[in-house]
């Protein structure tokens, strides 16, 4: 019979619509800006610098190797490396990025520089609502807005923070380890050398 | 003297040639036409409402993918390969991988293939909801059964987000296999996914198969013959649909696909409508094929450990690997000298192959007939300018 496919095709429909009234199958859809889905997990879009501590300067993780500016695909990281050495977290002598861009308008968040980064210095961020009027400043993200505290990394990534944190801890733990048998093989066979760490901080 | 009487002088440019008899009418359709899929444009020559010529013009969006990736690093083109076929990433990424794994002889771990299976059908069922949407879209069916398509399919691209991070642009997979492992829960996720699919289908199916309308506009419409699909040399749903029997998947058989047990759908009238069914037939045996994969997943690590990443250097030789897409062979070509990024990159688009017949297919119909040949077809302007 003719419009017989028809007919029984808008018993779909109405069983859709009336659906939505009740199964929450059928009403997908959301009032974004008023209600909102929740994160998952996973989620990335532009890149962040990953801080110890409370002092972003200070505990900034990254050491400036310059890994990703030379791995990022579309080339949106721009870094310059510090002539001098400081502390870093964990007291330990490092190089630092005196700049730190990355251009958001260029970023295809592809997460490569994550990936290659040694020092799980850097990892993505999960902001989205970043519309600026300015469209060079605005969306040149600077060192100081690019600093997340390591606290926010475990907020938004709670599983892969954690695990980065376990392996940095066991690192840490190694390598203080490591500290404590040169000093007590130093302490056997006195040398008499002034700390290093009082010599360059400035 | 008699140049002004026999052959009038055309101060009209356009199709002049074709000037047979009565006003030839010259439409240029797109680039910014609704119904194109991307900027896309045709010229199309009419005599009343029927088409008399077409000639489809692109390059809109072309974006030197190919020259791009000669000048990154080997891991570095993984993230663009993404933004060939935007509607279905992953499957761009594993034929690039699969190429790289050729040229530099690496072994993929058993639960990555799983994975990759996976994933892949998953895109394969992605997009062709996505397409089947749009084509009623295109026909005129505003809005409903692209919005119950897009439904479906925004729940495989949750999946997508909560495993690789980015719903369309997932750069998930590696030379040497996939890049993270699937979060907790994630597997009991997909098979609600998986098992709740055949339901949309059927309803799908109810909405669309039978309805007369849908019928009487594309039963017959937009017909490649079987001769015809073989010489242009297109392959994927619209080759099947056609009748040629032609799934990489059973032909090459790359992965681990020879474990899986699932037919291949082929058509008989190569029109519009066989299309549509064949790609409905597909997503069909896309589900027993993830079933099995969601059966069968060993465990195990996910990366090959001897494959190094960054600063990945192939020796110097060539490779050509290619998947069965959603839309076709997808294929990559590399060349390798030795050193950190490819020596020749050539992507073998299955869009821009199936594009070719465009004008064959559209001579003879009718204006509002192009739309859903094109429709059809299939086509992603990221994959056809790249």
């Amino acid at each position: 019979m003719l419009g017989e496919g028809i007919l029984k095709g808008l018993t779909e429909t109405a069983r859709n619509f009336l659906g939505s009234y009740v199964s929450k199958d059928r009403l997908t859809t959301i009032q974004f800006p008023e209600e909102r889905l929740p994160q998952i997990e996973a989620t990335r879009d532009f890149p962040f610098l990953v801080y110890d501590g409370t002092e972003w300067e200070a505990g900034l993780r990254c050491v400036s190797c310059q890994i990703c500016e030379k791995e990022c695909p579309p080339k949106c990281i721009y870094i310059e490396k510090s002539k001098d050495k400081k502390p870093d977290a964990t007291g330990k002598l490092q190089f630092y990025p005196t700049t730190f861009n990355i251009d958001i308008s260029v970023c295809m968040s592809c997460q490569i520089c994550v990936e290659v980064c040694p020092f799980d210095a850097i990892k993505m961020n999960v902001e989205f609502e970043m519309s600026s009027e300015d469209r060079f400043g605005g969306l040149l993200l600077r060192k100081e807005q690019l600093a997340k505290s390591n606290e926010y990394y475990n907020k938004i990534h709670p599983t892969e923070a954690t695990a980065v944190d376990a392996a940095l801890a066991e690192e840490r733990a190694k390598a203080e380890a490591k500290a404590r048998q040169t000093t007590e093989a130093k302490a056997a066979t006195p040398a008499p050398m002034a700390t290093p760490e009082a010599g360059e901080t400035k | 003297m008699s140049i002004l009487t026999e052959t009038p002088i055309d101060l009209v440019p356009g199709p002049s040639s074709d000037r047979s008899e009565g006003q030839l009418l010259e439409v240029s359709m797109g680039p910014q036409h609704p119904s194109t899929h991307g900027v896309f444009r045709m010229d199309v020559t009419l005599d009343g409402e029927k088409v008399v010529k077409l000639k489809p013009v692109f390059g809109y969006l072309h974006r030197n993918h190919e020259k791009i990736a000669e000048t990154e690093s080997y891991l570095g083109c993984m993230p663009y390969t993404d933004r060939l076929d935007y509607i279905c990433s992953i499957t761009n990424n594993w034929a690039y991988a699969l190429a790289v794994e050729k040229l530099a002889g690496i072994q993929v771990p058993e639960r990555a293939e799983y994975l990759r299976i996976i994933t892949g059908e998953l895109t394969r069922l992605q997009n062709h909801a996505g397409l089947v949407g749009f084509l009623m879209q295109d026909m005129g069916a505003s809005g409903t059964p692209l919005m119950y398509a897009f439904r479906e399919r925004e729940k495989v691209l949750d999946l997508f987000e909560a495993l690789t991070g980015a719903r369309m642009m997932c750069n998930y997979m590696r030379f040497g296999g996939c890049r993270v492992d699937v979060p907790a829960n994630w597997l009991q996720q997909a098979q609600k996914v998986i098992d709740g699919f055949p339901q949309f289908l059927d309803e799908f199916e109810n909405l669309l198969t039978s309805n007369e309308i849908l019928m009487a506009r594309t039963q017959g419409v937009g017909v490649v013959t079987r001769e015809q699909a073989i010489n242009a040399g297109i392959s994927g749903p619209m080759a099947r649909a056609s009748g040629v029997n032609y799934d990489l998947r059973k032909v090459d058989k790359y992965g681990i696909y020879d474990r899986f047990s699932f037919r291949v759908p082929l058509g008989e009238h190569g029109d519009v409508y066989d299309r549509y069914m064949l790609r409905a037939l597909e997503m069909r045996e896309s589900i027993e094929i993830l079933k099995q994969a969601m059966r069968d997943l060993p465990a195990g690590p996910i990366m090959d450990p001897n494959t190094k990443i960054r600063g990945f250097r192939p020796k110097a030789g060539e490779a050509y690997g290619r998947i069965e897409g959603p839309k076709g062979e997808l294929g990559f070509y590399l060349i390798s000298d030795g050193t950190a990024s490819p020596y020749r990159y050539r992507v073998r688009p299955p869009s821009l192959i199936n594009l070719t017949l465009l004008e064959d297919m559209c001579l003879g119909q009718n204006v509002a007939d192009i739309v859903i040949i094109l429709g059809s077809v299939d086509i992603v302007l990221g994959e056809v300018d790249r």
